[in-house]
């Protein structure tokens, strides 16, 4: 895409680049012989300049290699333009050389030199290529550079980001489930359920009791009146509060919530909702990297079949 | 002081324009630029080498010895001094050095620059004369060079002749043999760079990698290159140390200079000895001084900036005053003060010591010292604290806040080691992942550490605590690192 919008501009470019390259050589050349003054031997000793009373400059020749050395710096500076794109955007250079065309080209050798080393792993089932130490370790730099920026370098999550060490997982930890996961994404929504809870109170008294399912801090009496309120969260939750994965709805008897543990944190959830979105990474890594990323992840909750998870 | 005194012009040859005539020309176009004119400086005069110039040969050998035999030692079995590039390691004997102990090359340059102050206050141009490699590798080719073909008398007759079988096989041979010095300089130095003896291998079955080959050809061609045809144009108009140097000499430097008082009007040897009484000085005009000068100049000129220090015309001198039964040191290393103020020689060395001196010396030695210890006293582990960036802090099972680190845990010893981590500075605060773990030598291992604290106890932003890392087998070598604990806003 040109840089300037009028193609008068590559002719005012390549003009002042080549002017000046070739009025370097003409100054060089117009500047190699001088004109001196003779002295009272009758040789050309000084420049006839005189500073701080007695400092004089010689005419001191040059070696001849060295003005050499100039006239190859414009012979290289000329090729350069020649071979090279420098002259404006019209003139691509003998060499079409592009800084995309580099980059494709860096990336197509790497993929030919590292896709067959992924690929041996794709043909692989994900249970075994999680028990591979080299998988282990691709699958850890993998999940480093693009999955722990959310989940944590530890794969432990946080407030908004689930904890991948745990077997269950909002939607599924199967082998297959992971990389569907990873492959396509995940999106679910909670909606605002506070208006149909009803009063603040009656939503604080079910927040209690979602709280009582773990066994966490809660009020017990506001919990039992809050038990006939959780109908309303069951829909989506089940009627033990397991989750449900089909529809990414998690398990809400754990102790440690994914949008917080506290009561005010599930009043909150409860009031305005949650809405979760997992990207895909379908345009990002290859089939291969995401069965090795899905590997890694699927290693935490069967440390037999891989290495700990602590152990990094 | 005389810096930029004309030399060898076309003019001074007596074969230029201007000479004489009724209608001599006021002016004439001269050119900037000329062939540089072939210096064939004389090995030396008399037979045996001159005082300084044994001290020359002493530093060849020295320096050499240094760096063509240095990358072949081993220590611990392994090579003593390598600079190993591709794994980013330092060896230098015992010592290992990471890039992170870069600081230590920065007190090494400064420990470099200050020497040469010094060095350079108290006699001028003692680098380049003894040790600059340029120096050292134009003397060894010149060695060669003499060796092939002949001293300074025969190296410009054989110059001027025809271009004969003779002429060819010698010039042939004097290459050759240059550019095998060259080669061996140049896989030398890779061989600092790389394992020489792996290098040495490679290059016996012709398996050496594109880069080494590189290397090598290019320190192989640039010794041959600069040692061999270079030569003096690389201190007169390449190096930057020749032209700053001047600023750091004072009318105390000990310099190489001719006496101008005791050796003018210069003669030539005539029957009668008395030269005082055919109204001489000391100087006979041999001309040898000018002979044995690797640059090409005459000392009897004063202070030039061409004058790389190496007293081969001391040594020249020295010679034809003992043949001629006069006092040595017409050409001598003394002080502009001296020459000028007639100062009795015993007080020209103790002038040498002035205040500028003495404090060169105090802070060259101070930063010695100080490196010494710094080297002395460290710790071979090295921990780095890296927060994740995005979870600051997270909830657990226990109402527990948890924040998780990960240290990069750096053994730089060439042994493995068990290394404890333990946390404090606030209430409360535990490990939980593995607080014990493996490095390996030399090896750089990246720890996930998990620490907690009670929720309710953890008081809401940044809490300061730190870190210590200790060798289980050595309380000696421990880490304390400086981080935060995250507690969550309530």
């Amino acid at each position: 895409m040109s840089d300037f919008t009028s193609g008068v501009w590559d002719y005012f470019v390549a003009i002042i680049s080549i002017t000046s390259i070739a009025g370097c050589a003409v100054f060089l050349k117009m500047h190699s012989k001088v004109r001196a003054k003779l002295d009272e031997q009758g040789r050309p000793q000084t420049t006839d300049h005189v500073w701080d009373e007695d400092l004089r400059e010689y005419q001191q020749p040059m070696p001849r290699w060295w003005v050499v050395l100039f006239y190859l710096t414009v012979a290289f500076g000329l090729t350069y333009l020649l071979l090279f794109p420098g002259l404006g955007t019209r003139y691509k250079g003998v060499l079409k050389w592009t800084s995309v065309g580099q980059f494709r080209s860096e990336v197509a050798t790497a993929d030919a030199r590292f896709g067959p080393m992924f690929d041996a792993f794709l043909h692989r089932d994900l249970v075994d290529v999680a028990a591979d130490p080299r998988a282990h370790q691709i699958g850890e730099r993998i999940f480093l550079n693009n999955c722990s920026q959310c989940h944590g370098s530890d794969a432990r999550g946080g407030n908004g980001f689930p904890d991948l060490t745990r077997e269950e997982k909002i939607w599924g930890g199967t082998p297959e489930a992971i990389e569907t996961t990873i492959t396509g994404g995940r999106e679910a929504t909670m909606p605002p359920l506070a208006a149909v809870v009803g009063s603040d109170d009656d939503v604080k008294d079910l927040a209690n009791y979602v709280r009582s399912l773990s066994h966490s801090t809660h009020d017990a009496a506001r919990a039992s009146r809050g038990q006939p309120k959780f109908v309303i969260c069951a829909a989506c939750h089940g009627p033990e509060g397991k989750g449900n994965q089909q529809i990414g709805a998690p398990n809400i008897t754990l102790a440690v919530l994914r949008y917080g543990s506290s009561v005010d944190a599930v009043v909150d959830a409860i009031q305005h909702g949650h809405h979760g979105v997992m990207p895909a990474w379908k345009d990002v890594l290859t089939p291969a990297q995401i069965h090795l990323a899905a590997a890694y992840v699927y290693s935490f909750s069967h440390p037999a079949a891989g290495a700990k998870p602590d152990a990094h | 002081m005389r810096t930029d005194a004309p030399r060898r012009r076309a003019h001074d040859r007596g074969d230029g324009a201007g000479a004489g005539g009724a209608q001599a020309p006021t002016e004439v176009v001269i050119s900037l630029y000329e062939k540089r004119p072939e210096i064939y400086p004389r090995a030396r005069v008399g037979a045996s080498l001159g005082r300084f110039q044994r001290w020359r040969w002493i530093f060849v050998w020295l320096t050499q010895f240094v760096f063509y035999a240095g990358p072949w030692f081993t220590w611990n079995g392994r090579q003593a001094v390598l600079f190993h590039l591709v794994q980013r390691k330092f060896y230098l004997f015992g010592l290992v050095l990471w890039p992170q102990d870069v600081i230590y090359l920065t007190g090494l340059l400064v420990i470099s620059a200050l020497s040469l102050f010094l060095f350079t206050a108290v006699a001028g141009r003692l680098w380049c004369g003894y040790a600059c490699p340029q120096t050292v590798y134009t003397e060894i080719f010149m060695w060669i060079e003499r060796r092939i073909e002949g001293d300074r008398a025969k190296r410009m007759a054989l110059d001027r002749s025809a271009w004969t079988a003779r002429k060819v096989a010698l010039k042939g041979a004097k290459h050759a043999a240059w550019i095998a010095v060259g080669l061996w300089t140049g896989f030398t130095f890779v061989g600092f760079f790389t394992p020489i003896r792996e290098l040495a291998a490679e290059a016996l079955h012709l398996e050496l990698g594109p880069w080494e080959t590189f290397w090598i050809l290019f320190y192989g061609f640039a010794t041959y290159g600069n040692a061999g045809w270079m030569r003096e144009q690389v201190c007169l108009y390449m190096c930057p140390y020749a032209r700053f140097q001047s600023a750091m000499f004072d009318r105390d430097t000990l310099i190489i200079t001719y006496d101008n008082a005791r050796g003018e009007p210069r003669g030539a040897i005539g029957r009668s000895r008395d030269r005082r009484s055919r109204g001489l000085g000391d100087c006979v005009d041999c001309g040898f001084c000018m002979q044995v000068c690797p640059t090409g100049i005459d000392i009897r000129k004063g202070l030039q900036y061409e004058c790389i220090g190496c007293a081969a015309c001391i040594d020249a001198c020295d010679y034809v005053m003992r043949k001629n039964e006069l006092p040595v040191g017409l050409i001598r290393y003394t002080t502009m003060r001296a020459l000028s103020s007639k100062q009795p020689a015993r007080d020209v060395l103790s002038h040498v010591f002035r205040p500028r001196v003495v404090l060169y010396t105090v802070v060259v030695w101070g930063i010695i010292a100080a490196i010494g210890v710094s080297l002395a006293l460290r710790v071979p582990l090295k921990v780095d604290v890296i927060r994740d960036r995005r979870a600051l802090a997270r909830e657990v099972e226990g109402e527990r806040i948890e924040n998780v680190y990960r240290l990069q845990v750096m053994n730089t010893s060439e042994q493995p080691h068990s290394y404890d981590v333990r946390a404090a500075g606030m209430a409360g605060l535990l490990i939980a992942s593995s607080p014990r773990f493996d490095v390996g030598p030399e090896q750089t291992q990246t720890v996930v550490l998990r620490l907690q604290a009670p929720g309710a106890s953890v008081p809401p932003g940044a809490n300061r605590i730190e870190l210590q890392v200790q060798a289980a087998d050595d309380a000696a070598v421990a880490v304390r690192e400086k981080t935060v604990f995250f507690g969550l806003r309530r």
